[in-house]
């Protein structure tokens, strides 16, 4: 297998665009990573788009050849895949871009990802998000996505002495960061007492506890790392790249607390990478509500188990704590293209790895972990990223 | 969802029936074609459940999906059934009565106000074991 190195990366804005299409910002995307790589068309040997459900939101299937075409490379019949994981779509685009490129098989490759959420109304965003969920036995039950999230919170709430506070803290965090992020949805600081008072979703978690819905797209572009330096100065070494699987359904995980493909895909990713977390700078990871942060951190191995909501309290996870967690604003305030995140997570930690995140830095980092789930844990995707080959 | 997606899960949904592989002893819901354990060695057969169980953890919904909303604030949960597999399901009571740990007994009632194809889903939710 060869080393893969992102040699570059490309976001929309992120938030609600009303005259923009799907094909739009995923070109805008694709067309900003390929220029700060310094790649023609030509080069591209294959496109890997993750993407949730166009199918729901934009009445839409075929999206690989949609992209291909609409980035100009169908005239150069360039292979196009998309994939989809629910909200992980764009990790698994960005894994399968890599491993295509780690087997030799491809050189150049744009692994990127979209969502465009808001062509249909809440409603419908709402149903086409809770697909991620079991349909037949959470759903149709009277499940919504964000009462799953609940009771995963309820529990951890129950069990480790979780508060309420704690959670909200998650969210203050993240606006924080996004203030200092010209892409990001939402660029204002928000209160612990206004999360707390703001309206209930599904209890204990309330609206601004809740990752928007979000139009956006990311893009990276991968190579061998051997001919990397020839493309970039910076390049960003992917040092692994791991998948794992567990139950749709929440109520059959071992633990309703725990994300075992979070716990799996992590402990490979760092044995591939030969280190521990200890040795990660900077984490961008999937808080599409501020229980599922709290979860991450324990399950990425950063904290032990049920200390999720003390290290957030003492700033672990703070922009200038031991381990800055969602730099960018994450998923709750940079917004939630769902098969964009995994990708824009990607772009961000390649952002800060390489000096160049503005305000957000966090100072000399040279390790990044980039964290996707798809539904409440049924997929999860981690990459581990570096300065270092 | 179309009309037979819903009624061919009426026996599970309904009475609550499930699998149990005879292999590992292993009760299963909704049913399975394999066993996740025994996979290929499994030996599935029809089983059903007596309906008793505890709330594992739950959750109020105020802000539901459409067939539901006019059902809000309404508690859902995640209930381990006496035989031993979870499922998600409403529970009839009070928001302010319900506790993780609750027993619980199944009822048989109307799901969703308006399902697929505006036909009305009847199912299994829960109730406070009295
Ligand atoms: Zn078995």
């Amino acid at each position: 297998m060869r080393e893969v190195a992102i040699i570059g990366v490309g976001c929309t804005n992120f938030g609600e665009m009303w005259n923009r299409s799907f094909r739009d910002i995923f070109v805008e995307a694709g067309l900003s990573a390929l220029e700060d790589a310094s790649v023609e068309g030509e080069e591209i040997d294959a496109l890997f788009v993750g993407n949730m459900s166009a199918g729901k939101f934009i009445d839409q299937e075929h999206i690989g050849s949609l992209i291909a075409d609409y980035a100009g490379l169908a005239s150069l019949h360039v292979p196009a895949v998309r994939l989809g994981a629910a909200c992980a779509s764009g990790g698994v685009a960005l894994s399968q871009g890599v491993l295509a490129v780690a087997s030799g098989y491809y050189d150049i490759v744009v692994a990127g990802g979209a969502e465009k959420m808001t062509d249909v109304g809440t409603g419908g965003a709402i149903d086409a998000l809770a697909s991620a969920a079991d349909r037949e036995w959470e759903v149709l039950m009277g499940a919504t996505f964000p009462g799953l999230y609940a009771m995963i919170a309820r529990l951890h709430m129950h069990k480790y002495g979780t508060t309420r506070e704690q959670l909200a803290m998650v969210a203050v965090k993240n606006h924080l960061n996004a203030t200092m992020n010209p892409k990001a949805q939402y660029r204002g600081e928000i209160s612990i007492d206004e999360v707390m008072s703001s309206s209930l979703v599904a209890d204990p978690l309330r609206i601004l506890d809740c990752s928007p819905i979000t139009d956006g797209a990311a893009a990276v572009v991968l190579a061998p790392a051997e001919i990397a330096k020839k493309y970039t100065e910076s390049p960003v070494y992917v040092k692994a790249s791991a998948q794992a699987t567990d139950t749709i359904s929440l109520h059959d995980r071992r633990d309703i607390t725990t994300l075992d493909a979070t716990v799996y895909a992590a402990k490979k990713a760092y044995k591939i990478a030969s280190i521990r977390p200890i040795d990660i700078d900077l984490a961008e990871v999937h808080d599409c509500f501020t229980i599922g942060e709290i979860c991450a951190i324990e399950d990425l191995g950063f904290v032990p188990k049920g200390n999720g909501g003390p290290a957030t309290e003492d700033g672990l996870t703070a922009l200038d704590g031991k381990i800055p967690v969602n730099p960018s604003g994450g998923l709750k305030a940079c917004g939630h293209p769902v098969g964009a995140t995994g990708i824009k997570q990607a772009v961000e930690t390649v952002l800060q790895l390489r000096g160049e995140a503005g305000k957000r830095q966090v100072s000399g980092a040279e390790v990044g972990l980039t964290h996707n789930v798809g539904g409440t844990g049924g997929t999860a995707v981690v990459h581990i990223l570096s300065i270092n080959r | 969802m179309a009309v037979p997606r819903f009624w061919r899960n009426i026996p599970a949904r309904y009475n609550l029936i499930g699998t149990k592989c005879l292999t590992c002893e292993k009760c299963y819901f909704p049913p399975r074609t394999t066993c996740p354990a025994c996979r290929r060695a499994g030996k599935i057969e029809m089983h059903k459940f007596e309906g008793i169980g505890e709330v594992v953890t739950y959750t109020v919904i105020h802000s539901a999906s459409e067939g539901f909303d006019r059902q809000t604030p309404y508690v859902l949960a995640i209930i381990r059934l006496d035989e031993g597999p979870c499922m998600t399901a409403q529970i009839v009571c009070d928001p302010n009565e319900i506790e993780i740990g609750m027993k619980v007994q199944s009822i048989f009632r109307k799901i969703a106000e308006e399902g697929p194809d505006g036909v009305i889903c009847y199912g299994t939710k829960f109730a406070p074991k009295r």
